[in-house]
């Protein structure tokens, strides 16, 4: 356990710093002027874009450039708005919000998801198999903005059930938006539970267990389930990505004023600095949750540690 | 084969009466080759899923090749006078604010979607086969290497890289632009596959055999492995093309992708919202038709794997 550990926190240092300095070159070392890049058609005073350009190192050599930004990153400073409010400021004030609509999002997926494959995976070729591999395949398939604007306007707008948009009424206005966010990620997981059910229910130990008299809710609950969990935690990992990418399309959507909705806005108003200052921190997020999820599937699986 | 007939007796000669090595060696590999394609073709022709999504595609492609087939009116050709009509018999599909005809807009619409779809695609699979059957063939600090890079490049999720790259490098974003960062997000996925497909087809005998006469690794790679590690190759890609096609239209849709006066369905979708309650033709029908040919590309993809994954036969 421990050496896989060492050798997976070993791992992430690279990536870590590869993926930073990816969209570190990308976003401040293109060339020509990247304040001006950033800016879009917004027009910045000479002043406003020289104080941007000592604030952002941009004069300095590119690695040292590149040293000031990351420790900036580990002291949490993901840059300025064109108005010189710090992007820290914003992520403070949006950030609860995103993780309530991505809370809910990732509960109703899970549930949901883990029981729809087990319904399909126990009676392979039945009826709610057939349901479920069809149902997937049609929201898997629909990109998700149209998904969205489907569920505002049948489930808002024309049967009411749900508010239409913003945050007014609490926890239940988080509801659809958070049903839209984790659709296409239930699709995913109800399959991925059900290809995993099949082949752990082929396997010799579920075998043995019936052939000991288990019933066969014991057989699949117990032995079979755990056992077809370790893929779909391997797959929640990389899922929190398209959470990430589904947030920003979900909040801009149904207006929930979260930090998907800042990305949108920051587009809109031509604030470059906000999106890349948001966009980093979303990143260092996801690869900080990939490592978690690695070190937890190893304790869900210990013939992964002996590799 | 060429190779071996040389090394070995001549099959006429007295001391092999029965089939000779070479006939026993070479013959299941021919007929296993052969038959795994001609086994899912056979298998394919049949399935409902493959025959849907097979002709919605090709229908789509009609479409993107030569959208005058489905429609005479000019999609640019607009009168402000017809502004926001509701479909009639007249407009198919009504019109945009802009008074133009929604049906000939949603038609050509196809012809950017499918071209970055297979584009981005074909250059990805591209990568990933010359780049993964290396790292795969070769092994160690290679493998290594290329291993690392593409752990790097995975780490960055491709809505969020695509929002971050396309909003500070490309001040106008065409079809190239957007292609090009798609491709750059793109390949590490598809790599993965191959290098892992290439490992598991380098333990073959045949691998070994072809390697102790002394071919070349290139004509290994190129003759022995890819052919046999490509199915799950072309399963997958088949599905990244929806995919792509999907993640472009997100990309148009929050005002990083395309810029108008480009026809795309993720643009119009983009520009509906604000009529949502007023117009929502709008939204629909470059919607429906986005999710068709998202769906047909997933389709085909599943029923590509069915049939040439053997481990679900």
């Amino acid at each position: 356990m421990g050496r896989y550990l060492i050798r997976r926190l070993l791992q992430f240092i690279p990536v870590f710093f590869g993926a930073t300095f990816l969209i570190f070159v990308m976003v401040w070392a293109i060339p020509g002027d990247p304040i001006r890049a950033l800016a879009g058609d917004r027009f910045l005073p000479e002043q406003v874009r020289q104080e941007l350009r000592d604030r952002y190192h941009l004069d300095d050599p590119l690695p040292v450039q590149y040293g000031k930004y990351m420790g900036g990153v580990f002291q949490g400073d993901f840059g300025d708005d064109f108005r010189g409010r710090p992007v820290t400021d914003l992520l403070a004030q949006r950030l609860p919000i995103t993780v309530r609509l991505a809370l809910l999002a990732f509960g109703f997926e899970v549930v949901l998801g883990i029981v729809a494959g087990i319904l399909a995976g126990v009676r392979r070729g039945g009826f709610m198999d057939n349901l479920v591999l069809v149902s997937t395949l049609v929201v898997i398939a629909i990109p998700i903005f149209v998904l969205g604007f489907l569920a505002q306007l049948v489930m808002g707008v024309k049967f009411g059930w749900f508010p239409v948009s913003g945050v007014q009424r609490g926890l239940y206005s988080y509801l659809l938006p958070a049903m839209v966010l984790g659709s296409v990620s239930l699709a995913y997981i109800a399959r991925l539970t059900r290809t995993s059910l099949i082949e752990n229910l082929r396997a010799d130990y579920v075998r043995t267990a019936t052939a000991k008299g288990l019933s066969r809710r014991r057989v699949v609950g117990i032995h079979t389930f755990r056992n077809s969990m370790i893929p779909v935690v391997t797959f929640l990992a990389i899922d929190l990505g398209s959470l990430m990418g589904g947030a920003i399309i979900t909040e801009t959507i149904f207006n929930i004023p979260g930090l998907g909705r800042a990305v949108f806005e920051g587009v809109q108003r031509q604030e470059g600095t906000v999106v890349v200052g948001i966009v980093t921190f979303l990143v260092v997020v996801y690869m900080v949750a990939n490592l978690l999820v690695d070190v937890l599937y190893a304790v869900l699986d210990p013939r992964i540690r002996y590799e | 084969m060429s190779d071996r007939d040389r090394e070995r007796p001549s099959p006429g000669s007295p001391a092999h009466a029965g089939p000779t090595f070479e006939e026993l060696e070479a013959e299941p590999i021919i007929r296993r080759e052969g038959s795994l394609y001609a086994d899912a073709w056979r298998q394919l022709r049949r399935r409902p899923m493959f025959i849907i999504s097979g002709i919605l595609i090709v229908i789509l492609a009609l479409m993107a090749i030569w959208p005058g087939l489905f429609t005479r009116a000019d999609p640019r050709a607009c009168s402000l006078a017809d502004s926001l009509l509701r479909p009639s018999g007249e407009h198919w599909f009504g019109t945009d604010v802009q008074g133009c005809d929604y049906y000939a807009r949603t038609i050509w619409g196809a012809r950017v979607s499918i071209t970055i779809g297979v584009l981005v695609t074909a250059c990805s699979t591209l990568i990933a086969m010359l780049l993964g059957s290396i790292a795969g063939y070769y092994g160690g600090w290679v493998d290594a290497v290329i291993a690392r890079l593409t752990d790097i490049w995975f780490a960055i999720p491709t809505i969020l890289g695509g929002i971050v790259i396309l909003r500070s490098i490309f001040s106008t974003r065409g079809l190239l632009q957007v292609s090009l960062v798609l491709i750059v997000l793109g390949w590490p996925t598809m790599l993965r596959l191959v290098r892992s497909a290439v490992m598991a087809t380098k333990e073959m005998d045949y691998v070994d055999a072809a390697r102790a006469l002394g071919v070349r690794p290139f004509r290994i790679i190129r003759r022995h492995i890819l052919p046999n590690a490509i199915a799950p190759v072309i399963v997958y890609a088949t599905i990244t093309v929806g995919v792509i096609i999907s993640a472009e239209a997100a990309l148009s849709f929050l005002g990083v992708g395309l810029q108008l006066p480009a026809i795309s369905w993720g643009l119009m979708i983009s520009v509906a919202q604000n009529r949502i309650l007023t117009a929502p033709h709008l939204l629909l029908f470059p919607g429906a038709l986005l999710s068709v040919t998202v769906f047909s590309f997933i389709l085909m993809g599943d029923a590509l794997r069915d049939a040439l994954d053997p481990r679900l036969r």
